[in-house]
Parts: C-alpha cells; sequence; structure tokens
C-alpha cells in the first residue's frame, strides 16, 4: 500500500523527512503529494484556529488522483466544534485523514525544543490517524498507539505501535504495520 | 470495544457531525436529534445509556429534555452542553438529574473523561468481576528471572503487594531492578489497565521536579503556552513510580506528602484543584533512616511511603541466579542481534561467578550484550566479557576455572565455595541460602575438602 503525504501549511522539513524514513518501513511507498487545497473556508477567525473536518471535506472534494492513503500534515491549529483543539482526525475506513504537530511541539510546554520527541509524537500521532483508515477504534490499552490521547502527555505515554488486538486486525487485512506488544 | 449507546441532541448540523465522528472512533454507537422531540422520538425506540443535550435549542430547552428524559429512563447518564456557563442554570441541571454539564468549546481530554467516568462506573461492576480474573494470571515481567530463595521471595511478595493499593517502597543497589519490581506490581494489579509513570527524582532540579509532578497552566512561566498536565494526572487509575526518592528536596517533601494524604493538587500557577487516583511505589538506594536522623529527609513522608518494603539483594548475594540471568540475556541478545551464539564456556561461566557485579543485573546484561557483539564464536569466551580485575572475589585457593571439571558435583562444590566465602563462612546463613540442613553442609563440606582461607 502507499502513503501520500499532503504538506499543507507545513515547513518542518527536516520533520517530513524523518517521518517518511520511518513511515517507508511500513508502506510500499511514501511520497509528497501536493494538491491544491483550499483552506479558507475552514478558518475561524474567532478561534483562530482551522476546523479539520472541513479540511477533510476539501481534500476529498478534490478527489486527488494516486493510489493508497493520503495524509495531510499540517502545522495549523486544529478543532472541531464543541473542543477546543484536536490533534487529527481521520475517515474511519477511509483513505484520508489529516495530522497538526502544531501542538506536538515540546517548545510551547516547557520553552525548549526537542526535534526527538517533536519525531516520536508526531509518528504515533499519524500512525493512531492511519489505523483509524484501517478501521480500529480508539484502544484501551494504554500502551498501543491506538489508545486516545487528549494531551501531549498522553501521546509520550503510549508505545508507538499497535497492540496485540489491533496488531491482529491489521494482520487480518493483511495491512503491514508496527507491532510489538 | 465498547457497545455504550449515545444521544447527541443538537439543532447545529456541524455541532451533531463532529460529536458524532468523535465518540464513533471510541467505538460507540450514536444516533443523533436536532431538537427534543425528535430526540424522545428516538429514545422512544430504544434505550441509550448517556444522551448529550444543547442546552439551547429552538423549542424545547435542554433542560425540559432532561426532565423528560428522566421520566422515561432514569438510568440514562444526561451531560448538558452550553456556550455560556451559569452557575444558577447548571445547578437547576444537576438538581434535574444531569451527570455533569460543559461548556462549549471543552477541552477534548475533559469531554471524554466524563463520558469515560460516566459509563465506566455504570459498567462497573461487570468490569470489575472481568478484572478479578485476568488479576488471577500473574504475570513475571520477562526479565526478572532467578531461581534463588530471594529472588523466590521477592516474586511472593510481588504477588502479595499487587492485590492491595499499599505504598510500597523498593530498596536495593543501583541495578539490581527496582524499576522492573515496580512495573511487576503494577502489571499485576487492578490499575494495570492504567499506565506506570516512572518519574527519576534524582534527575530533576527540584523547580522542574516540581512542575513534572503537578504540571503546570498555561502562562506559569515563558514559553509555557499550553497547559501541562504532571506526572500525577498522567498516572491517575495507575502507579506512579518514584526513583531516588532520597534526592527529593525538603520543599517537595512537604508537597509530596500533601498530595499522597489528599490525592488532590494544584498545577504550577493554577488555583484549579486537580484529583487524581494513583498508587505510589518508590525506590532508594539511600540510608533513608540516617537522612531523618540528620533532617535530611521527613520522619512523616517516610512513614506513608514505607508502608511496605521489599529489599532487592545485590546479585552478589544470589550467585546461583547468574547462570540464568546470563542465558536468558544470551538468549534475548542472541535473537535480537541475530547471531549464532549458542552458550556460555565453562571458564567465562566461572569468570561471571567469581565476579563481584558492583553494577547488578545491568551489568551483567550489559557484560553479556557486549559480549555478544565482539565475540567470534559460537559460545561467550572469557575474553569477550572484558570484566574489571579488581572485582574479582578472593577465591579460596580453588582454581574456579574451566579445568576444575564440569560434572555436577563440580558445580556444587563451586557453588558451595561462593556461597561460603560470600557469607564469611557463616554455616547457618550459608545453609539457610543454600536451602539445606546445617549438618548436610558440614557433610558436604568434608566431601570435598572445603576449608575457610585465613
Amino acid at each position: 500500500m502507499n502513503l501520500n503525504i499532503v504538506p499543507l501549511k507545513f515547513s518542518n522539513d527536516p520533520l517530513l523527512r524523518k517521518l517518511i524514513e520511518r513511515l517507508s518501513l511500513y508502506f510500499e511507498d511514501v511520497k509528497v503529494f501536493y494538491t491544491p487545497v483550499n483552506i479558507e473556508p475552514s478558518y475561524n477567525q474567532l478561534r483562530r484556529q482551522y476546523h479539520s473536518t472541513r479540511i477533510l471535506e476539501s481534500i476529498i472534494k478534490s478527489n486527488p488522483e494516486g493510489d493508497g492513503l493520503f495524509l495531510v500534515l499540517t502545522d495549523m491549529d486544529l478543532f472541531v466544534p464543541v473542543l477546543t483543539h484536536v490533534f487529527g482526525e481521520a475517515q474511519l475506513n477511509g483513505k484520508f485523514s489529516i495530522v497538526s504537530v502544531c501542538r506536538l511541539y515540546e517548545e510551547f510546554y516547557t520553552a525548549e525544543s526537542n526535534p526527538k520527541i517533536l519525531l516520536s509524537r508526531s509518528f504515533k500521532e499519524i500512525l493512531h490517524e492511519i489505523g483509524h483508515n484501517f478501521g480500529l477504534y480508539h484502544c484501551r490499552n494504554w500502551e498501543c498507539v491506538m489508545h486516545a490521547s487528549n494531551s501531549v502527555e498522553d501521546i509520550d505515554v503510549k508505545g508507538n505501535v499497535y497492540c496485540s488486538e489491533c496488531s491482529a486486525i491489521l494482520t487480518s487485512k493483511n495491512i503491514p504495520h508496527p507491532a510489538v506488544l | 470495544m465498547r457497545e455504550n449507546r449515545i444521544l447527541i441532541v443538537d439543532d447545529e448540523k456541524i455541532v451533531r457531525e463532529s460529536l458524532t465522528h468523535w465518540f464513533e472512533e471510541e467505538g460507540y454507537i450514536i444516533e443523533t436529534a436536532e431538537n427534543g422531540n425528535e430526540a424522545l422520538k428516538i429514545f422512544s425506540r430504544g434505550k441509550f445509556d448517556l444522551a448529550l443535550l444543547d442546552m439551547k435549542m429552538p423549542g424545547m430547552t435542554g433542560l425540559e429534555l432532561l426532565r423528560k428524559i428522566k421520566e422515561i429512563d432514569e438510568d440514562c447518564i444526561v451531560i448538558l452542553i452550553t456556550a455560556f456557563a451559569s452557575v444558577p442554570t447548571a445547578i437547576q441541571a444537576l438538581k434535574d438529574g444531569a451527570y455533569d454539564y460543559v461548556t462549549k468549546p471543552v477541552d477534548p481530554d475533559e469531554l471524554n473523561n466524563i463520558v469515560h467516568n460516566a459509563l465506566e462506573s455504570r459498567n462497573l461492576r461487570k468490569e470489575n468481576v472481568e478484572l478479578k480474573k485476568q488479576i488471577d494470571n500473574f504475570i513475571i515481567p520477562e526479565n526478572l528471572v532467578g531461581e534463588s530463595p530471594q529472588m523466590k521471595k521477592i516474586i511472593d511478595l510481588i504477588q502479595t503487594v499487587a492485590e492491595t493499593d499499599s505504598t510500597v517502597m523498593l530498596r536495593g543497589e543501583s541495578g539490581t531492578g527496582k524499576e522492573l519490581v515496580a512495573k511487576a506490581i503494577h502489571q499485576n494489579s487492578k490499575r494495570k489497565y492504567f499506565p506506570i509513570i516512572t518519574v527519576n527524582c534524582g534527575a530533576l532540579s527540584e523547580s522542574l521536579l516540581e512542575s513534572e509532578l503537578f504540571g503546570h497552566e498555561k502562562g506559569a512561566f515563558t514559553g509555557a503556552h499550553f497547559r501541562r498536565k504532571g506526572k500525577f494526572e498522567i498516572a491517575n487509575g495507575g502507579t506512579i513510580f518514584l526513583d531516588e526518592i532520597g534526592s527529593v528536596s525538603a520543599k517537595t517533601q512537604v508537597e509530596l506528602l500533601r498530595v499522597i494524604e489528599s490525592k488532590k493538587f494544584n498545577r504550577v500557577g493554577g488555583n484549579e484543584m486537580v484529583e487524581s487516583d494513583f498508587r505510589i511505589i518508590t525506590a532508594t538506594n539511600e540510608p533513608l533512616e540516617k537522612f531523618i536522623d540528620d533532617g535530611k529527609f521527613r520522619k512523616d513522608l517516610y512513614y506513608r511511603l514505607n508502608v511496605i518494603t521489599i529489599n532487592i539483594p545485590p546479585l552478589r548475594e544470589r550467585i546461583q541466579d547468574i547462570p540464568i540471568l546470563a542465558n536468558h540475556f544470551l538468549k534475548k541478545y542472541s535473537e535480537l542481534m541475530n547471531k549464532g551464539v549458542n552458550g556460555i564456556s565453562n571458564k567465562a561461566l566461572d569468570q561471571l561467578l567469581n565476579y563481584e557485579w558492583p553494577g547488578n543485573v545491568r551489568e551483567l546484561e550489559n557484560t553479556i550484550e557486549r559480549a555478544i557483539v565482539i565475540g567470534k564464536s559460537d559460545f561467550i569466551e572469557p575474553d569477550d566479557l572484558h570484566l574489571k580485575e579488581s572485582n574479582f572475589q578472593i577465591t579460596n585457593g580453588f582454581a574456579l576455572n574451566g579445568d576444575s571439571g564440569n560434572s555436577l558435583e563440580d558445580i556444587e562444590k563451586k557453588y558451595i565455595i561462593k556461597v561460603l566465602n560470600t557469607n564469611n563462612w557463616n554455616i547457618s546463613k550459608s545453609a539457610e541460602i543454600l536451602e539445606i540442613e546445617r549438618v548436610t553442609l558440614y557433610n558436604k563440606i568434608n566431601k570435598y575438602g572445603l576449608r575457610k582461607i585465613k
């Protein structure tokens, strides 16, 4: 299976390169895919955030050519109505997802930059959203990457692999994935 | 996957869609309604575990709908969502049977916690039975290896304390496996479905430790753009493991005592009281009792933390575990590095048995790992070990090397010598460690012609 990463208002090239390197272990081909997406309707002036569902709708509407999954990677701070923020969103059993790294930067919490932690958090969030694309729900196992995380601390605590139960579901669908739990 | 059913009632389509998507990812079964009348129709068709109602809707308000739902199904958990917080309305909602009341936009963590807690408490009775069944299967962590009486005693203690919620203090030299024991207690407790959070208290300065343990609010200091949860908060439901507890400053000791007693705390720079349900396990290699006498450690905190003590002996006091541990690490790293190392030569094993192991199990693991990396043959040889000469024990005149034979009797003889030397030829203590009668030990000393070298 292929993975198309769609950078959207995304400026961290070193992070992108590292993510491609790690994701290439599980996908036949990981490529950067540029497609025009109109993000203006998704911007909320009052909240100064972007509505993730609207962005996903825009990219689905644009019907990008290509096989595999489409993952939007962005620096934009995302929200869905009712909630203060989301780290990402995905189509359950679909092929589109979005991950924001905005709140994954350690400097926004402790004023100290840490590219290693940023990579680790981004990788986990990508695996998490892609997991939804593959039909996985949130998992109760706190070490599983499909465990729900609403804060960076939750992301840091969980592992970067799928637990045995989630892994079994992916294996039954012939999906290569990181799983050692 | 959960099978709880949730009804979402909101006049705004966008809100219904967002919440539906959010909760579907959790595995809940979701239905939606755009007003009170539609909600009641859906409600009449089937049972819902929880209803999320918007307070302000055209026609029937959230409060009116709450009352009607409660008339139909008193057990249904109702959570009201409003754009504007108002104390009188919130009080009225709770009086009318609402479980909680949240203001838009709500922190995802908060919403998830409210919904989870509400549903979990409802499912608690059923889950408790399931949890109890699963806890019955005692799990020993892979690296907690050993057949010595000391190790068996520790495993028994882990099993006993895991069932309780008592505070445990682990004592032992560096590298003896205190963190492994902490994890074993957690994994075998009812808290295993929540995380175990480790904090190395010795590695952090006083101010950092405070922020690390209790978290901080947005804007608490320059660069704190977002709120950060502390370790006590993350450990909610699970266990917090405080390593090197002896290095905690006097100020933090006071804070710790307060948190342990109340299970409540403030994030740094915040006024909101945060509650967390955690179990504490601590570890130290320091003489805390001396610290108390010197006024460096609070006595009241010591007694709070030291409800149950588990002493983990150094490796030199359980040498019969050395071959078992060495083979365990050999298998682990040989497979991990895909190297065909099949075993440890007799001479190398003798060296391992005669070494003091100041760095304990961790040092043994590193030694075996390094030996597998640099080793050229199928077996680990003495040259692969690189053990420090100064850390070898005096061997009582017996040449404990491969030339001394490898029969069962040879190994028994070597082992008895080691235990006797370790215990300064104290026959009672040595017999206890060997788990044999004193008279049997005397017989074996005579049989092998052993004598103490002055």
